[in-house]
């Protein structure tokens, strides 16, 4: 029981107590260090002498003379030490606790560090992901993980990067690269659907937990928000996407009983709150006329494409363009949609997911033989596997088996 | 904290030789950041600042581009990297060329 207590901590007071303990010593390795062994003791004092009341602001105080503990043993831990000894003794106050979480948050996505050294950064220090987790959701060596870190934490230290949430002249820039890292972890997550792609599944929840915790300190951020609903929305379906046997289920052909009702609703309520009208907003709210229809044929792709047309202005993009031309297509008929397609041809010609759109809408106009050659470019450009299998498919539902090829 | 303002661009960038810095100095000499400033030969390690379309871009670490080479640099001292990232992203070489901003120890 005590055991699980501790497990429940650690993923719930994790982030707090090291974000904490480098705003009292500004010292990242100590603070992941001292967290550590507050666990530790905690596994060891707490089945003897029980859950403490409020195990977070126990597993803090612990960290924290942990900590001092070490600095006193080093001659240069001296002045670190001051600042401690200047802190408050006793339960943080609450506020304090969230500026901390959301102070790491920020300087863990600061835009002088790399991108893929923010994601390690967020996902070890925030998160409490070990390196041997990072380092498999994002199949690398914990060697190379381990030195990505160590050279995060440095920058950081040699180059002054503030520990603190950007004032309100920079929130602005800020807060779209915290959204950045967020949404990428989801994403990276999300695409793995099957072998050892498996494996970076994880990163969807961690990353729905970081969103969670970003809109509950930045509730008044529209785009923290939308960002929380567009993952929810997503989520909510994933189990329906690939079947019994491992294949990739196209939407319109998902079974949306197996849908999160749930999810899909929480994410709903979010998006009515949200307000705005930014990337992640446009974006959850199509991921809304998905999820909350019905049925395949009760998509609204009217609305979807007047989204997608708003979404372009934000993020002028030949990819969104794509995913417009798809809900023109599907809202107007596929000759239209397809006129559409054609002309983004120079823009997205190493784009691989584009011969399949091509493909779909040459398929839903009856023209078989040009549909079964973009299917086969498709396949070609595929980037994987369940992919690749799904594309097989379709191009021998248009005739274009192995047989008419050989 | 110090800085050291690495002020790099192409070969095109030396038409901007005798541009002077558009006001920049005398703001920052004003503010009391600016501590000097003089030509320079090569280095290499920072975060990279480029303004183009006035947007400020990032990069994490040197001068990515070889056919960059350092035409100069300013000393400054200020708060932290967010302040350092400022007055860089203000010069008026972060336009045309970029700007590499390197602590020192």
């Amino acid at each position: 029981m005590t055991a699980e207590a501790v497990e429940r901590a650690f993923r719930t007071e994790w982030g707090q107590i090291v974000a904490t303990v480098i705003r009292m010593t500004g010292d990242w390795e100590l603070a992941e260090e001292a967290a550590q062994d507050a666990f530790a003791q905690a596994l060891e004092r707490w089945p003897a002498e029980g859950v403490p009341r409020n195990p977070g602001a126990w597993l803090t105080t612990t960290a924290r003379n942990r900590a001092v503990d070490r600095l006193r043993r080093e001659a240069v831990g001296a002045a670190k030490l001051r600042d401690v000894a200047r802190e408050p003794v006793g339960e943080p106050e609450v506020h304090d606790v969230a500026d901390d979480r959301l102070r790491l948050m920020f300087t863990c996505c600061h835009p002088a560090l790399a991108l893929d050294a923010r994601v390690a950064l967020t996902l070890r220090t925030l998160a409490g992901l070990s390196v041997a987790e990072i380092a498999r959701a994002f199949l690398t060596s914990e060697a190379a993980l381990a030195k990505r870190l160590v050279r995060a934490r440095q920058k950081i230290k040699h180059a002054g990067i503030p520990y603190r949430v950007p004032p309100a002249d920079l929130l602005p820039s800020r807060t779209p690269a915290v959204l950045a890292v967020l949404y990428l972890l989801f994403t990276e997550g999300y695409a793995a659907t099957a072998g050892a792609e498996l494996v970076r599944r994880p990163l969807t929840g961690e990353a729905i937990r970081l969103a969670r915790l970003l809109h509950e300190l930045m509730p008044d951020e529209p785009e923290a928000t939308g960002l929380l609903a567009l993952m929810l929305f997503h989520d909510a379906r994933s189990s329906a996407r690939v079947d019994a046997d491992g294949e990739l289920v196209p939407l319109d052909e998902q079974d949306r009983t197996a849908w999160d009702g749930a999810r899909i609703a929480e994410a709903d309520r979010l998006l009515a709150t949200a307000g705005g009208a930014g990337p992640y907003v446009v974006q959850a709210a199509i991921a809304a006329c998905h999820a909350t229809a019905p049925t395949a044929a009760d998509t609204d792709w009217r609305q979807i494409a007047v989204l997608y047309g708003t979404l372009r202005k934000l993020v002028p993009s030949p990819v969104v363009a794509l995913n417009q031309a798809v809900a023109v297509g599907l809202a107007y008929g596929p000759e239209v949609g397809l006129a559409l397609v054609e002309e983004l041809r120079t823009a997205l010609a190493d784009y691989p997911l584009f011969p399949a759109v091509r493909a779909d809408f040459l398929r839903r106009l009856g023209r078989t033989t040009e549909a079964a050659d973009a299917y086969r470019a498709a396949i070609e450009a595929a980037t994987t596997e369940p992919e690749r299998r799904f594309l097989r498919r379709r191009l021998s539902s248009v005739g274009g088996g192995r047989s008419s090829v050989e | 904290m110090k800085y050291v303002l690495l002020i790099a661009g192409d070969e095109t960038a030396a038409e901007h030789a005798n541009d002077g810095c558009g006001g920049w100095d005398t703001e920052m000499l004003a503010r009391g950041v600016l501590v000097g400033g003089a030509g320079l030969h090569p280095p290499a390690d920072a975060t990279t600042v480029r303004v183009r379309g006035g947007e400020t871009l990032l990069t994490d670490g040197p001068f990515a581009e070889s056919r960059e080479q350092i035409g100069g640099f300013c000393l400054i001292e200020c708060a932290d990297l967010d302040e350092a990232l400022e007055i860089a992203s203000k010069h008026p070489a972060a336009t045309y060329g970029s700007i590499e901003v390197r602590p020192l120890r």
